[in-house]
């Protein structure tokens, strides 16, 4: 018994002595944490193709910050912004459908990204920026991920019933004098903001994990808006340190870890909620046409 | 919370004059024109595609009319808006009724038009909010989620969230879909209390049984105004077949259930 509880507590305790992981779960739980916010609005309006489009398409902005020496956040802000804002034109001025236009613009994006990594020179790996290098986060980056959590989280903090309404009913928005397209906007915004946060924890691809994830399990676990955050948030702080420490003894990849344990709750969440799991849906239903059988064979 | 006193009655609170709304090519409203007097109910009536919910949109401003003009109680949609004299209970189908809302949460949004940029509930909110709940009979089921509700209770927890607001006029999309017969009657009562208290009430339907029983006018919508009169005038056989260019030798269209 003793052994287990040294052999957990050292789990815990040797990868804290090194400096580059207590870095990395710094910007994994702050990451996580806002993007699990972000995701309870993302699950009740049902963007999650929004937040994948975003993320792709911030590709060629990473590289010209870094073709530029501006902090990559200046370049990823512009083209998520700016791809949201595209989206938003061309599904407004033709007849094509919204996802239809959501997936020409990001990976259009995205190809313009790569094109562009393999004409410039530059000393930043391709792959550090699809995949995520938390490991090795510079103080620069550090300090993005810091100020741009903040001011999601104060906006969010600020403006939480009023997107609560957008999610809800923008109908009775407008009817309030409320418009509906500003809250739409700041939602996009905030996306956009988020998911910049969450490129250095994960990477460009795992990001829409980020965004979705938590939220859809709180969404199966409680009925309650303040609830779902809560449990959102605790999910990716949890998933953040286990695939963080997960990543370091197992030496894999920490996006992957991450986006991992999140799967993993929610396979949890999906098997066993009270009341929207499959399991207890699945037995429940069992029951109720076993009633019915011996109820036909108690009939004369 | 009279709402009669807020116009004089020489004022329509709603005044829809030579609306002509069209989506591309397709020509939804043509030429109508409305004056509903404040404290009445009128209902809207015509079939699908008839132009019932554009008209709604129409003068909740979602959709801005090609020509013509709204007034809500002499000012124009956005004023009204603004001042928080519209309310809107949806059509069911428009709902997530999923969402982890409760009924109070629900009918708190209705007063979010009085309440600062955070939208923090004062003293005054709350007590709107369960005054509400009490006259719609939904103060027991207030916590509840609001799809754990019935058919007529998700009805009357939008018409509180309306009565929260303090709506002066207020707009029903089909209130009565869905909603079994006792449910039915339940609505109907509350609807009618509310008009005596001098709200004014749009209700579009599909159900004509409710019509002479619930409101004082009726409007039968087929692209253009086609009658608009007392509801044992509109609702004649003659001026039904005629306003669907149907002859006696042919079936008529099943309106009632």
């Amino acid at each position: 018994m003793d052994a287990l509880i040294t052999g957990l507590t050292e789990w815990f305790t040797v990868p804290l002595q090194f400096e580059f992981v207590r870095r990395a779960l710094l910007v994994s739980v702050v990451a996580g944490v806002v993007c699990a916010v972000l995701s309870c609005w993302m699950t009740l309006v049902g963007w999650s193709l929004m937040g994948d489009a975003v993320s792709h398409a911030v590709l060629p902005g990473v590289v010209l910050s870094f073709m530029f020496g501006l902090p990559f956040a200046v370049g990823a802000l512009v083209f998520g912004a700016g791809s949201v804002a595209l989206i938003g034109v061309v599904n407004r001025t033709s007849r094509v459908k919204e996802d239809a236009v959501i997936g020409v613009v990001f990976t259009a994006m995205f190809a313009l990204g790569l094109v562009l990594v393999s004409r410039v020179p530059s000393q930043t790996d391709l792959g550090h920026i699809l995949f995520g290098n938390v490991l090795g986060v510079s103080d620069t980056d550090i300090w993005q991920v810091l100020v741009l959590a903040a001011v999601v989280l104060a906006v969010v903090w600020y403006k939480h019933r009023d997107l609560t309404l957008y999610a809800f009913d923008p109908v009775h928005a407008h009817a309030l004098g409320i418009n509906p397209r500003l809250l739409e906007t700041l939602l996009l915004g905030l996306l956009s903001v988020t998911v910049v946060v969450a490129l250095q924890a994960v990477g460009i691809i795992l990001v829409v994990a980020m965004v979705i994830i938590p939220g859809a399990t709180a969404y199966l676990l409680t009925d309650r808006f303040e609830r779902m955050l809560l449990i959102s948030a605790s999910i990716a702080v949890a998933a953040a340190v286990a695939g963080v420490f997960t990543s370091f003894h197992l030496n894999v990849s920490t996006g992957g870890s991450i986006v991992l344990a999140q799967a993993a709750a929610f396979t949890l969440a999906y098997l066993l909620s009270p009341r929207q799991g499959v399991l207890r849906r699945g037995l429940s239903a069992r029951r109720r046409r076993a009633r019915g059988r011996s109820s036909v064979t108690a009939a004369p | 919370m009279s709402a009669s006193t807020t116009s004089s009655p020489a004022v329509p609170a709603i005044e829809v004059s030579g609306a002509t709304v069209r989506y591309g090519d397709v020509l939804a409203l043509d030429d109508v024109s409305l004056e509903v007097a404040p404290g009445r109910v009128c209902g809207l009536l015509g079939t699908n595609g008839s132009g019932k919910s554009t008209l709604f949109k129409t003068v909740l401003g979602l959709v801005p009319a090609d020509h013509g003009r709204v007034r809500v109680l002499g000012r124009t949609s956005a004023d009204a808006r603004r001042a928080g004299a519209v309310g809107y209970v949806p059509q069911s189908e428009q709902v997530d009724w999923a969402f982890p809302v409760r009924v109070r949460d629900v009918v708190m949004m209705g007063r979010y038009g009085h309440m600062g940029r955070r939208r923090r509930a004062r003293a005054a909110d709350r007590e709107a909010v369960e005054h509400a709940l009490e006259r719609t009979h939904l103060s027991d089921l207030a916590d509840r989620q609001i799809g754990a509700l019935s058919g007529g209770q998700r009805k009357r927890a939008f018409v509180a969230r309306a009565i929260a607001q303090g709506a002066a006029v207020l707009l029903l999309d089909e209130p009565f879909a869905g909603v079994d017969k006792r449910s039915e009657a339940t609505i109907v009562e509350l609807l009618r209390a509310l008009r005596g208290e001098g709200h004014t009430l749009l209700v579009s339907t599909h159900d004509l049984a409710q019509v002479p029983v619930l409101c004082d006018e009726a409007v039968l919508l087929q692209r253009r105004v086609i009658a608009h009169g007392a509801p044992a005038e509109v609702l004649r056989p003659e001026v039904l077949m005629e306003a669907f260019g149907i002859h006696s030798d042919e079936e008529g269209p099943v309106w009632t259930r």
